[in-house]
């Protein structure tokens, strides 16, 4: 086996896995919070990358884009936590999931609706070329835009990291997700903190989505990456920030080397539900994930 | 006055036991059968037989099995058209292969083959639950999509993948026309719709609303995790793969894997939650929601568009449909999140009472 060849795909594999990580963070922050498996994850990357390209189409300042489309999210966060999330509080975990199904609908038919169905590229500024120091010394391709996006994703749970751990707002979240009833009970205002929770998840939708956006060009197919976090939700745990990431590794690097060392042998196009079948694999020995809660269960 | 149970006493346990204990609800049931079988095919036009009402028979049929699944047996799954896409190639298979085979028998071999698959896939359910569960059955959805389309032996190695059912031919006769296509879909809806209420409220019914309710505690009293998980898998991927070999043969006319996306599910799933979790009649009454809320819109759109005196762009159209699917579905969950079935139970509580509600 060429090792600089497994070496090249591998870091490839494990960049591509940063991508998925950036989707399913998004999931897990709502999950924590609010015990909502959101769907609508995909919908709102989707939304966020197309509201920002347009803007920026228009004529708008790139960091005014950025803060354009920031607030068209936070009012996205409080319109979803005022007239979905209020009036279901209480249903089961199943209802609230068919709504973020229905909230999917209702985004993507708004974005095309506002902004034209038609695909744009976004320009970050940062080619999608091999890095040409590695190129020439080590001998193996690695994109600078993948490097890129990992230094965004990994600036992003470290911002993330110090708002969870040392800010009111942040302790109040964790207070919420640990448990509501108790939350309540001193006095953490609920609604407040998920609309926070769904702005925050929007915000790391924008980030998710000008990355995307950047890498395949913003369009409708935006919206299946949300597909794509799914097997990295379940391989990291519902519950966990660091499970999202390590998961996104695991799967990105796992597909890549499948398709290209599987690949040929079965045909190609591994990579639609490889990734299930491991994580799949995977819950069989650890049911709840790799850093999910241990659910105790009582008759 | 009218729907009331006053004064039909029963004398001997069968007559205790039977499905409708309420003769009222007897001759509604006699009534819909009479409606269904001989009036809509009198009456109906092509269209409406061959483009709503056998496609909702047919998902009536799928939402059925889902909702054995998920309704009564308390397991999430997203990979209902997997499935149905089993049921579909299958069926295709053995009337390629086995062309002296009865279309009925292979249509059940091909469920049959569907249940085998549910029971592999099911096989996760004994480890993960809830939303693990879910996506877990995602795995199965890709990967029998994209099994259909690498492996030539499905699809008898077609070129494009897209294949053209064979005739439907029952005992000489050759199923072509709408009408007939509706009337076989819906003696087999009928006869399997039979079947699950009364597999429902039998012992295995019981087993499976026992391991919903609390798995934990089902197993405490004896009940087999196992056996009765995989059961539900079993019967309901059946049911699915019956749909999906109707859905290929009486409605689409071809059998493709594309057919079979997520969306399916999706759908599917949304039929299950709107009409009822746990209900048979609101499998049905879902269907009918979902297969007639587009075409509902679609015709409402037009007399608004005319009244306002504006043309609206195609695209601009596809995606207000795409919104107001959305929201109805919310609005739905939000005002009655147990479903039709669940109004439609309220609806008859009320008509016990009147026209003397105290």
């Amino acid at each position: 086996m060429n090792w600089q060849f497994f070496l090249e795909v591998l870091v490839g594999g494990l960049l591509a896995g940063v991508m998925y990580s950036l989707v399913a963070l998004g999931f897990v922050l709502i999950y924590k919070a609010s015990g909502v498996f959101n769907f609508a994850q995909g919908a709102m990357v989707f939304f966020a990358a197309l509201t920002f390209v347009s803007l920026v189409e228009r004529g708008m300042n790139f960091w005014v884009a950025i803060l354009a489309t920031l607030a068209v999210m936070v009012v996205l966060g409080i319109a979803i936590e005022r007239l979905i999330l209020r009036p279901l509080v209480n249903q089961p975990q199943i209802t609230l999931f068919m709504a973020t199904i229905g909230l999917t609908f209702v985004l993507e038919g708004l974005s095309q609706l506002f902004w034209g169905a038609q695909p744009h590229g976004l320009e970050l500024g940062i080619p999608d070329e091999p890095m040409q120091w590695l190129s020439e010394n080590v001998g193996i391709n690695i994109s600078q835009f993948d490097v890129f996006a990992a230094v965004v994703a990994g600036i992003l749970v470290a911002v993330l990291a110090v708002f969870f751990q040392t800010t009111r707002i942040g302790r109040a979240l964790r207070a919420v997700a640990d448990d509501h009833q108790a939350a309540l009970a001193v006095g953490i205002p609920l609604r407040q903190i998920w609309a926070i929770v769904w702005t925050v998840a929007g915000f790391v939708a924008l980030v998710a989505g000008l990355m995307w956006g950047a890498r395949n060009g913003v369009q409708y197919a935006l919206t299946f990456i949300a597909l794509k976090a799914l097997p990295v939700l379940i391989l990291g745990g519902f519950e966990s920030v660091a499970g999202a990431i390590v998961g996104g590794l695991i799967i990105g690097a796992s597909e890549k080397l499948a398709e290209v060392y599987l690949g040929p042998y079965v045909g190609g196009g591994l990579e639609s539900w490889f990734p299930y079948v491991l994580a799949l694999a995977f819950l069989l020995v650890r049911p709840e994930g790799l850093f999910g809660e241990k659910r105790i269960e009582r008759v | 006055m009218i729907y009331r149970e006053a004064g039909q006493f029963k004398t001997t346990y069968p007559a205790d036991q039977q499905v409708f204990p309420i003769r009222q609800d007897r001759i509604a049931v006699a009534m819909l059968l009479v409606v269904a079988f001989i009036v809509v095919p009198l009456v109906a036009n092509q269209y409406w037989l061959s483009a709503i009402l056998t496609p909702f028979l047919i998902l009536a049929l799928a939402t059925l099995g889902l909702n054995i699944l998920t309704g009564y047996a308390g397991q999430l799954s997203l990979g209902t058209a997997a499935f149905m896409a089993v049921g579909a190639f299958m069926a295709y298979n053995f009337e390629l292969r086995m062309p002296w085979l009865p279309t009925l028998v292979s249509f059940a071999l091909a469920g049959v083959c569907a249940a085998a698959v549910g029971i592999v896939f099911g096989l996760p359910s004994l480890r993960i639950k809830g939303f693990y569960l879910a996506v877990a059955t995602l795995a199965c959805q890709f990967f029998v999509l994209w099994a259909l389309q690498r492996i030539g032996w499905f699809t008898n190695h077609s070129a494009s993948g897209v294949i053209t059912a064979q005739k439907v031919v029952i005992l000489g006769y050759t199923f072509s026309t709408p009408v007939d296509k509706y009337m076989l879909t819906l003696c087999v809806v009928a006869v399997l719709a039979v079947l699950a209420k009364n597999m429902l409220r039998s012992e295995t019914g019981r087993k499976f609303m026992a391991v919903r309710d609390m798995d934990l505690a089902a197993e405490v009293i004896g009940i087999r995790m196992m056996q009765t998980k995989l059961l539900a898998f079993a019967i309901s991927s059946f049911y699915c793969g019956v749909a999906g070999a109707l859905y290929a043969y009486t409605y689409l006319g071809t059998v493709e894997p594309e057919a079979f996306n997520l969306d399916l599910s999706f759908r599917i799933l949304f039929m299950v939650i709107i009409g009822g979790v746990g209900s048979i009649l609101g499998s049905f009454m879902g269907a009918a929601f979902i297969v007639l809320l587009p075409i509902l819109l679609n015709t409402v759109a037009g007399p608004i568009e005319h009244l306002l005196g504006l043309t609206l762009p195609a695209g601009l159209m596809s995606n207000l449909e795409l919104i107001v699917f959305g929201a109805l579905i919310i609005f739905f969950l939000i005002v009655e999140p147990h479903g039709l079935a669940r109004l439609w139970q309220i609806g008859k509580e009320k008509l016990r009472l009147w026209p003397f509600p105290h």
